[in-house]
């Protein structure tokens, strides 16, 4: 292939410059986190602060209960959801796989179905509040919606169909292992690729989840991160946008975190996910390759 | 190589064998069951069909059974609310409950279309989709066809990381991304790009006019990350001996792009569109609600339908009116997955999703 030097040069100036598009947000976010909060004030939010400050770290450490909270909630959500995520969809994927499964093609459809057509919204919320009263509980972060993914089903269901060899689980039947045996001794060692894409996934969706917190989280004791990150920026937009109730908006914008805190605020919420990213990086490029299923 | 489009077909072609496959035994017990005694009657046969089902139940049911989690939660989380359509066409009251309330008919509908809300809601969310498909797409295969060229490894593997960054995050960040960039007092572009341009400052969240392309530009930052790096899979899994003949034949960088790249990865991008277009009647919930920080006065710019049925269902309570909305939103939506993939199953059925 000709590659001159100037179209190497070129290319990779037209990459640098994406990439510092797709970059400089998050470098002026926690810049921002790191100015003090009077130099905010007076020139805005600047990519080189000219006073460095952790005053907003310091505050958030001091006054972090609530941080704790939905941090510790999060975690929480994250862990069991993907976990129990992960095990309902590999158990369901697994016999999908399998070509003698009775009743397999309406399974698949079942599944298949779930993407082509919902219900929306109104039925669901009311469902999940009348009928389940999960309104204001830990559940509601868990189950409604993204529990188990018809995509992921299908991601791994493909996989285990072409990357198994059916001679394996047929050799360990002659040899007597019953089903559930071939499961976790032969199909899923053999599947940890598809097993840590799937479950980066789930934990990703999980960790960044504000919608189902939105519609049936009003109690601020269950806000996962996202919810409390959501509803310190709203409120703060909505005071600046209504600035004629200046008497009760003056006093609960004393009581909100300053601008350098709330960046402060969101770096926090970002952090686990860039520290995890090199670690899930191989397996994550790989999942959305196959994943191109999810759309 | 092509993983994704494997993924597809393999899914595709395997269902097809699969229905032949049960065709073909249905027909084959049956041939059997009737040949060697006609006058054997039907019932008999449908019984030892049913006995051997049983059989076969028997012999998987560990495997069934291990269904059955995802089973149970799909019809709770996804097909219970299905029935729950019918609410587009009652008059909701918490005192008879769903099945008890009256019903009354498209109403609802007629509601929602007289309004301007209708047509503005269903023009935002098309225009918006379209505009996103296309920059998105266009973008990303022009990235990966140069990542793909880079030679230096080492940059080539920076700027996959990098880039994919923003499709990690949630909406409520890219909402403090933007705030920080936008803010009227202390904004980024206000005290430093606006001034060092020679421009007044813009109050950007209270002027509708900005945010068709703000909103454009965060689709494109938060998505192309993900389909270049699908796209540059399907890429790099092109054999290289038809650039190398390209070459000999003097053909140009151009030349080899147009006339091998595009057309080798055309089945990954029919798919990916495909998928876009089969969700064009919904819209990224996050970005319109979160990135504009919901934002009264922005609204006939943000709206779509996804936030007006949410607007309609939490703040107004009108749930009548808002399942009227969702209905429409998804009978819609169906109905294009099913045309979308009609077509492409004309033009080429190895590219159809099923």
């Amino acid at each position: 292939m000709q590659t001159s030097r100037l179209y190497q040069w070129s290319i990779n100036i037209i990459m640098l410059i994406f990439t510092i598009f797709c970059v400089f947000p998050f470098v002026l976010l926690v810049s921002a986190s790191f100015t003090d909060d009077l130099e905010i004030v007076r020139t805005g939010y600047k990519l080189i602060p000219n006073q460095f400050s952790t005053a907003a770290y310091q505050y958030l450490w001091n006054n972090s209960a609530d941080i704790f909270r939905s941090y510790g909630i999060t975690i929480f959500i994250t862990f069991v959801g993907t976990l129990a995520g992960m095990l309902m969809t590999t158990m369901v994927a697994y016999p999908l796989s399998r070509k003698e499964l009775p009743f397999r093609n309406f399974l698949a459809f079942y599944v298949f179905f779930t993407l082509l057509f919902n219900g929306g919204l109104v039925p669901t919320y009311l469902l999940y509040t009348n009928f389940f009263d999960f309104k204001n509980t830990i559940l509601a972060l868990i189950i409604p919606g993204l529990l188990v993914n018809g995509f992921f089903i299908i991601l791994m269901r493909t996989f285990f169909a072409t990357s198994i060899p059916t001679a394996v689980i047929e050799s360990a039947y002659i040899d007597g292992a019953k089903e559930w045996r071939v499961f976790y001794g032969i199909v899923l060692p053999l599947s940890l690729p598809v097993l840590a894409t799937v479950g980066l996934f789930y934990a990703i969706l999980y960790w960044n989840d504000w919608f189902n917190g939105l519609i049936y989280i009003t109690d601020k004791n269950y806000f996962s991160i996202q919810n409390l990150l959501n509803r310190i920026l709203l409120d703060l937009q909505f005071l600046q946008s209504n600035t004629q109730q200046v008497g009760k908006g003056a006093e609960l914008v004393a009581k909100l975190p300053l601008d350098a805190m709330r960046m402060a605020m969101a770096v926090i919420g970002i952090i686990p996910l860039i520290c995890a990213y090199p670690f899930f990086q191989k397996y994550f490029v790989k999942g959305l390759t196959i994943g191109a299923v999810k759309g | 190589m092509v993983v994704a489009v494997s993924v597809l077909l393999y899914h595709k072609g395997h269902e097809g064998n699969i229905n032949k496959g049960a065709g073909g035994m249905r027909v084959s017990t049956q041939a059997r069951a009737q040949a060697p005694l006609e006058a054997e009657s039907q019932a008999q046969t449908r019984l030892k069909n049913f006995k051997s089902t049983m059989k076969r139940i028997m012999k998987y049911r560990v495997l069934l059974l291990m269904t059955l989690p995802a089973v149970v939660y799909f019809f709770i989380n996804n097909y219970l609310p299905m029935f729950g359509v019918v609410i587009a066409f009652k008059n909701i009251n918490f005192a008879d409950g769903i099945w008890g309330s009256d019903w009354i008919g498209f109403k609802n509908f007629e509601y929602l279309f007289k309004t301007n809300d209708a047509f503005i809601i269903t023009r935002n969310t098309l225009l918006y989709n379209v505009v996103f498909i296309v920059l998105n797409t266009v973008i990303a295969i022009a990235l990966a066809i140069m990542l793909n060229d880079i030679k230096n490894r080492f940059f080539s593997r920076t700027y996959q990381s990098l880039i994919l960054l923003p499709y990690l995050i949630s909406m409520v960040i890219v909402g403090y991304l933007v705030l920080a960039l936008l803010d009227v007092g202390k904004g980024y572009m206000n005290n430093t790009i606006l001034p060092f341009m020679g421009m007044q400052e813009i109050s950007w969240y209270s002027e509708t006019k900005y945010w068709p392309f703000i909103l454009t530009i965060v689709s494109v930052w938060k998505g192309v990350g993900y389909l270049c790096i699908i796209y540059l899979a399907a890429i790099i899994g092109i054999d290289q001996e038809y650039y190398e003949a390209a070459t000999i034949d003097g053909a140009n960088k151009w030349q080899q792009i147009k006339s091998i790249t595009i057309p080798l990865i055309m089945p990954v991008i029919t798919i990916m569109t495909l998928l876009a277009i089969g969700r064009i009647f919904y819209s990224d919930f996050g970005l319109f609600y979160q990135v504009p920080l919901n934002t009264g006065v922005l609204m006939p710019v943000t709206q779509t339908i996804d936030t007006y049925v949410y607007r309609a269902l939490i703040n107004l309570g009108d749930l009548g009116m808002s399942s009227a909305a969702g209905l429409y939103q998804a009978v819609v939506g169906f109905v294009l997955v099913l045309v979308s993939n009609y077509v492409v199953n004309k033009i080429n059925s190895d590219n159809a999703l099923f």
